[in-house]
């Protein structure tokens, strides 16, 4: 581990949000590092200091009142309205609904991308797919490990998922691969392998599933993308991109081809 | 799939018990990237609005970063109007750096003197100065207490991207706090 890594580390580590792995690889190399090891010092006090200072506001108790007195009142509900469940039970079902999506609905609410939702998690997960497409096309977003080599992109997704993503490079098919990089989809961390044909990006998104049987492929578009979806020895992939649904059907043909070959040989 | 419609005062309570509760957060954040009193105020107040009116569509994962994000927004639309405004700079603090420092102890590590000094509003100034999109993220990491999940769903940037503006708050917020040392002494 480089220095310069073991400066952004060394703050996951702080906020305890390294796996073990990493958080190993991190102390190993504060061990013999004493640079390292005083910045580390360092921003543990800051830290401390920070913890022992209250920074928080509180909210005023007039803005309190103006916001509850603008949310329609259970007062105006007509008496009559049926319910057979208690409203503790219809408010847990309901936080059970919350826990299967995800940021998805933030970004909807919030204007950034118009999603139309569908019935069925299958459409919600495909359409936060294309969510994370878009977003890793933003600037500086795409890649976090940057390599043509499979050899390089594979192993740096060990200790980031519960899934070692199949990393295949098929440049010689025409679809160049680029990198790696983690990203968050249904609230859990998923793999994507990102790769270019001529100007255009292809995002493989990679995450693990209990059913171990193969699926074949389906392709969809959604907000205009095209999506090629598939499952095969316990993975879901999907194919995102923006180039043509034939180019995407090529492009996942040749990778589950070139998986396959990988498995027998 | 039957469509499920809902009373309007039903939505608006199960709302209520979701989304008030956060109501202390959502305001300190206002606070910090707003810079007002009363233009936070405003803009709780506009979050809340348009997040009743998109609660339908919330699915989680947790209400607070889904509260943030909409936040968020509000205030870009307020800096947009800052900035079209003749008089109000975003950056028209009058805590600038030309303000006198807080605090006037001396011989002291700077270590030393982070782990002594306790006083909020010199903190609470520095992190101000913070350059965005650096300051959002450190409020909302330190602050409040986002894991970097969270933070990403929030801000809507990978996790690496929020690790990495992580780093570069905290070293400016550290050079920050030297720097007020080096005024002092």
């Amino acid at each position: 581990m480089t220095c310069d890594e073991a400066n952004i580390l060394l703050h996951a580590l702080i906020d305890g949000e390294l796996d073990a792995g990493h958080a190993r690889d991190v102390e190993a190399h504060i061990a013999t590092c004493p640079s390292c090891a005083a910045e580390l010092a360092a921003y543990r006090q800051m830290r401390e200091a920070m913890a022992k200072t209250d920074l928080r506001f509180k909210a005023p108790e007039s803005l309190r009142q103006r916001i509850d007195a603008a949310l329609p009142k259970p007062a105006a509900k007509p008496a009559a309205a049926p319910s057979n469940v208690t409203p503790l039970a219809s408010r847990r079902s309901v936080l059970r609904g919350f826990a299967m999506g995800s940021g998805l609905s933030a970004l909807a609410a919030t204007g950034l991308i118009a999603v139309v939702l569908r019935n069925g998690d299958q459409q919600l997960i495909e359409s936060e797919i294309v969510s994370a497409h878009l977003r890793s096309l933003q600037p500086g977003h795409l890649i976090d490990v940057v390599s043509t080599d499979q050899h390089t992109v594979k192993p740096w997704f060990n200790g980031k998922l519960d899934v070692s993503p199949p990393v295949i490079d098929l440049t010689a098919q025409g679809f160049t691969l680029i990198g790696g990089r983690l990203d968050y989809v249904d609230a859990r961390a998923i793999g994507a392998v990102v790769y270019k044909r001529r100007a255009h990006v292809i995002n493989l998104f990679v995450a693990q599933t209990s059913s171990t049987a193969r699926k074949p492929a389906k392709i969809e578009t959604i907000q205009g993308f095209n999506i090629r979806r598939w499952s095969d020895r316990g993975m879901n992939f999907w194919a995102v991109s923006d180039i043509g649904a034939d180019e995407l059907a090529e492009f996942g043909e040749k990778f589950e081809a070139a998986a396959q070959v990988n498995k027998e040989g | 799939m039957p469509v499920n419609t809902e009373d309007e005062a039903d939505r608006a309570q199960r709302f209520r018990e979701a989304a008030l509760p956060h109501l202390d957060d959502v305001y300190t954040l206002a606070r910090y990237l707003l810079r007002d009193a009363t233009d936070a105020e405003d803009a709780v107040q506009e979050c809340y609005l348009r997040a009743l009116k998109h609660f339908d569509t919330y699915r989680g994962p947790a209400m607070k970063p889904w509260l943030f994000a909409i936040l968020r927004n509000v205030c870009r639309a307020e800096y947009a109007r800052r900035a079209s405004a003749p008089s109000t700079a975003i950056d028209d603090s009058s805590e600038g750096a030309e303000q006198t420092p807080m605090w006037h102890e001396e011989q002291q590590t700077p270590e030393a003197e982070l782990l002594r000094e306790r006083d909020a509003s010199v903190i609470r100034r520095l992190v101000d100065a913070l350059a965005e999109p650096f300051k959002e993220t450190f409020v909302l990491r330190e602050i409040n207490n986002l894991s970097y999940r969270e933070i990403a769903d929030a801000v809507g940037a990978p996790v690496g991207t929020v690790m990495s503006r992580l780093a570069r708050a905290r070293a400016m917020l550290r050079s920050a706090w030297l720097a007020e040392q080096e005024q002092v002494k």
